[in-house]
């Protein structure tokens, strides 16, 4: 369900460069359940959004299926959108990105959605480089059918109904290093401070950029025994480089100063605690990435920050040499060879 | 009789083992006879092994343009494989011809008094006459031709044009191939009387007709269709349709400017990646395809059913193979009617096209690119194995310059911008075709969620029952839209007072011809009826009805056609009495025949026995 939102703006809202404020950047009303931490992702996603100046309708909004793949309604209403099957949004996204890719790719899916029916389509998307932003909004479990079990729950927690995770969980920033993943992060829902800066980083990527976000299902996920409540990610949390997107056009620094720690206030009221930030974490070496994320797990901590960017990726674009006209707007004339061209290739036939 | 010559009307059929390159040496023996204006068809037989297995290459040659599978015993084989020796020699026809190489003694048991022995010591004279292993390899299936040029009167110079032709580019492979058709021609006329009572004569009954595959036509269709997205995931028999697209692509459609393609094709890591590319590509505006066969139909059914609800323009190319599961991956059927006509779960109707040959392989593949984007649905084209994979006679490829795209109702920003109340899902014209939008085109207006889950018309997501039945009656309501812009089918007789109906469609079209002769020889005149597409136009139902007896022929073990004809069209099962063929090999008139004769015989009054 989607309701329609009030269309008040309040006069003395900031407005960005095209002159819109961030409530142009809005979606319908969300119909998830109070304090789902997908809500804090949308909301992140229209300030990004917002802060960059990209034109709304430039955006389009790629899902697959899962309270998380709803998602994409409650953001940018002025964009175009696609809920596709469970799973396989990467497909949809990589034939729409063929057919043009003047557009910003913002897709949003579930870790139900992406480690398991969708295991496949995530691995391949990575490895072939799709200008894309890929979120997923990871609780450890299936929110929209009520509680299973997802496959990055790590081993030996419980889900609500009490069924024990009995295998290894699937680290999707891992995987999508190994991918080969141009830009990989993780973040907490409720941190808006750190998630709205590598948004606007992952955005303004040429390539890939995967975003893990651990965002808390409080339906189904929120009890002791989880390792995805807010309290347990409250208090286990690290923070690998609170990374401040730099446009072009302006510095901003980060405000967090190196080896101090600031209280976080979530929307539900609760306060995150990020420890140790470490300015000088290395963001450029991609298998250094991937020991520190087993370290971190290790020790019972979530490592959170930009893990690994490569500004210099080429993109599926460029490694397939496709034309700078974007497919869509080609014209028949340059498509359809013609029947002169056909008459010789008949004679070949002869 | 058994001595008679026999001109341009018999069989010639080539043994081989997989990997030894005979299909160019047996590809450049019915070009030849095409070349000297006979009508000729061929067809691979062949395993779905890739190497050292054996293979078949069947060369039917017939004047009359009886060009489908003949079927029965062979007048000349040529066994070049020892794995089938045994077989292919009870092949042969009595009174017909044995070509095998000799330089081995064949032991006694395998001397049959009814047939006639060509023995050319083809390993010996390769031996003798090249070093390398590979050249004594390939030049051995150029030996054969040039011996069959000798025993059945092929013109010389045909075959060394053709060679021209072939080697066009690699010319230092020219001398040497022609030398070793002369080395098998020689030997012929040195150790045969030639010409064998079976033989060519030059004709003039070719026209402009081309010999090639219908999965070329197909490629070629995409790219005259204007397809720029494709996914797809490599299958038999459907590869080559999207090789060959890729091929004409990097010839044709390379911007001269910057070098840069006018086109992304990508290979999928499965069926489900490859349509939802596809998918993606055509909900973004671009003209998007794959292309696949039985079991990738299977894992397409989820992403159709999407396509098919949420209104994506979408082409799928699907040459049938036999199923089902893996079932014979290199034989043919016509099996996935019912699978493709109602792809995916809940109320579904997907649009087929039935091409019969090369020529309608391109054409109905570019010609679906504009119903589909008309019609803002998944259009697939039912084509098959024989069809794809084999060189058929075809008209030629045609186009029309003056032949513009039709991209169905797209708004424009200026469109946008003066319209009151676009809903994406909103009948305005009445023909369940509703106006769509493409992301990015305008600031503030046209901008919608694409779901597979029930919406209103302004498509906002709705679980109202109103809206859903509504949406779904709209859907029926383009169905019958679609009805009336499917090609018609096509009635051979229109509607005369024979009182028998052959109701076909797709390759089985090979073999109609010679059908209606044979039973019109047997007393029985037909009207043929030849469907092109689903869903059905309105001429079909009548010509049912003006027929006492109809017939419908397909290759498929459950008459899936018929099954679709009486579903649809709400005819008395019993009035449509199947012909089926699924053995995996193409369906020849002497079975169909066959088939409506026994039927018919069985239908006849009994004579009173005084
Ligand atoms: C093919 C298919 N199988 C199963 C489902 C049912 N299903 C819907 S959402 C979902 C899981 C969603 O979990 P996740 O991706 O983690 O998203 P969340 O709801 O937790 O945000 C499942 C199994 C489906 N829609 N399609
Ligand atoms: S069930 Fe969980 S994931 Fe779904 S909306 Fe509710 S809180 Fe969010």
């Amino acid at each position: 369900m989607s309701f329609a939102k009030s269309k008040f703006q309040h006069k003395k809202l900031p407005v960005n460069d095209l002159g819109l404020t961030y409530r142009d950047y809005e979606g319908a009303l969300s119909t998830l359940c109070a304090g789902c931490g997908h809500d804090s992702i949308s909301s992140a996603i229209v300030h990004a959004c917002a802060e960059l100046s990209i034109e709304p309708h430039k955006i389009a909004k790629m899902s697959g299926i899962g309270c998380s793949s709803k998602a994409p309604n409650y953001f940018l209403n002025n964009a175009h959108g696609f809920n596709s099957v469970h799973g396989r949004m990467p497909s949809v996204t990589t034939g729409a990105n063929l057919a043009n890719d003047d557009l910003t790719y913002i897709a949003m899916s579930g870790d139900g959605d992406s480690a398991s029916i969708g295991l496949g389509q995530f691995a391949h998307v990575v490895r072939r480089q799709l200008n894309m932003v890929y979120i997923v909004a990871n609780n450890g479990v299936y929110g929209l059918t009520k509680g299973q079990l997802a496959a990055t729950a790590d081993k030996g927690v419980k889900n609500k109904g009490g069924d024990l995770s009995l295998f290894t969980d699937i680290d999707l920033c891992t995987t999508a290093l190994q991918m080969g993943a141009s830009f990989v992060a993780r973040c907490f829902s409720g941190d808006k401070a750190q998630l709205v800066p590598i948004l606007k980083a992952a955005i303004s990527h040429q390539g890939f950029a995967f975003i893990d976000i651990i965002s808390p299902c409080v339906t189904f996920n929120n009890h002791p025994g989880s390792t995805r409540s807010y309290d347990y990610v409250q208090e286990h949390v690290a923070t690998g480089a609170v990374t401040d997107f730099v446009p072009v056009k302006e510095e901003i620094t980060t405000k967090i100063p190196a080896g101090q720690f600031e209280d976080i206030c979530l929307h539900d009221g609760s306060v995150l605690r990020l420890h140790k930030v470490k300015n000088d974490y290395d963001t450029s070496n991609r298998y250094k990435a991937m020991n520190d994320i087993e370290e971190h797990k290790q020790k019972g901590e979530i490592l959170t920050g930009l893990l690994y960017i490569d500004p210099t990726a080429s993109t599926f674009h460029e490694l397939n040499n496709t034309t700078d006209t974007p497919l869509n707007k080609i014209k028949q004339d340059l498509l359809c060879p013609g029947e002169r061209v056909l008459g010789t290739i008949n004679d070949s036939f002869r | 009789m058994m001595n008679s010559n026999v001109v341009n009307d018999f069989v010639v059929k080539f043994a081989n083992t997989n990997g030894t390159g005979s299909a160019s040496a047996n590809n450049m023996f019915a070009k030849a006879i095409m070349r000297m204006g006979i009508p000729v068809s061929a067809k691979n037989i062949f395993p779905s092994n890739i190497q050292g297995a054996p293979t078949w290459y069947e060369v039917r040659i017939n004047e009359n343009n009886f060009l489908g599978r003949r079927g029965g015993k062979t007048e000349i084989v040529v066994a070049m494989n020892a794995q089938s020796f045994v077989a292919d020699l009870e092949d042969v026809k009595d009174g017909g011809y044995l070509l095998y190489d000799s330089s081995k003694k064949l032991p006694e048991h395998l001397i049959h008094s009814n047939i006639n022995y060509l023995g050319i010591p083809i390993s010996a004279i390769c031996l003798k006459e090249y070093k390398n292993p590979r050249q004594r390899q390939l030049f051995k299936n150029v030996i054969y031709v040039g011996a069959l040029a000798a025993l059945l009167e092929i013109e010389f110079d045909v075959l060394k044009t053709l060679v021209g032709d072939q080697f066009k580019g690699k010319e230092k492979l020219i001398t040497p191939n022609i030398y070793a058709l002369e080395l098998g021609y020689q030997y012929a006329t040195n150790h045969f009387s030639c010409p064998l009572r079976y033989k060519v004569e030059r004709r003039d009954l070719i026209d402009n007709r081309i010999m090639v595959d219908g999965n070329t036509g197909c490629g070629l269709g995409a790219v005259y269709g204007g397809a720029t997205v494709v996914g797809w995931y490599p299958i038999t028999p459907s590869t080559s349709v999207i090789e060959k697209f890729a091929s004409y692509c990097e010839r044709l459609r390379i911007d001269p400017a910057t070098g840069k393609k006018n086109f992304a094709i990508v290979q999928a890591e499965d069926e489900l990646a490859a349509i939802g590319m596809a998918i993606g590509g055509g909900w973004n505006g671009a003209r998007a395809f794959t292309a696949t066969s039985g079991p990738g139909v299977s894992l397409m059914q989820e992403f159709l059913g999407l396509a098919y609800f949420a209104e994506i323009p979408v082409v799928l190319v699907n040459v049938q193979r036999a199923g089902p599961s893996t079932g014979m991956p290199t034989r043919t059927q016509q099996s996935d009617i019912l699978s493709c006509a109602y792809a995916s779960h809940g109320d579904t109707k997907h649009i087929l096209l039935f091409p019969q040959s090369p020529a309608e392989c391109f054409d109905m593949t570019a010609q679906a690119f504009d119903l589909s984007d008309r019609l803002q649905t998944p259009v697939i084209i039912m084509t098959d194995l024989d069809l794809g994979m084999n060189d058929h006679l075809s008209p030629p490829f045609l186009w029309n310059d003056k032949q513009k795209y039709d991209l169905g109702k797209v708004l424009s920003i200026r469109e946008l911008d003066e319209a009151q109340n676009f809903g994406r899902y909103t009948d305005v014209d009445g023909d369940g075709i509703c106006y769509r939008t493409l992301a990015g085109t305008h600031p503030s207006k046209g901008a919608f969620f694409t779901r597979g889950t029930s919406r209103n018309t302004k498509a906002v997501y709705s679980e109202k029952s109103e809206d859903y039945v509504e949406n779904m009656q709209r859907l029926e309501k383009k169905y019958r839209t679609a009805a009336t812009l499917m090609p018609k089918a096509e009635m051979s007789s229109g509607l005369s007072n024979a009182q028998i109906g052959l109701v076909y469609y797709g390759s089985s079209g090979q073999a109609i011809n010679e059908t209606k002769h044979l039973l019109q020889e047997k007393g029985f005149p037909v009207d043929l009826m030849r469907i092109k597409a689903f869903p059905f136009g309105n001429e079909i139902k009548p010509f049912i009805e003006s027929h006492d007896m109809v017939f419908v022929i397909e290759q498929n073990r459950d008459g899936q056609m018929r099954m679709l004809l009486t579903n649809e069209l709400e005819i008395d099962p019993a009035k449509l009495n199947p012909v089926l063929c699924y053995d995996g090999l193409s369906i020849s008139a002497q079975e169909i025949s066959d088939i409506v004769c026994t039927t018919m015989a069985k239908k006849q009054p009994k004579q009173e026995v005084v």
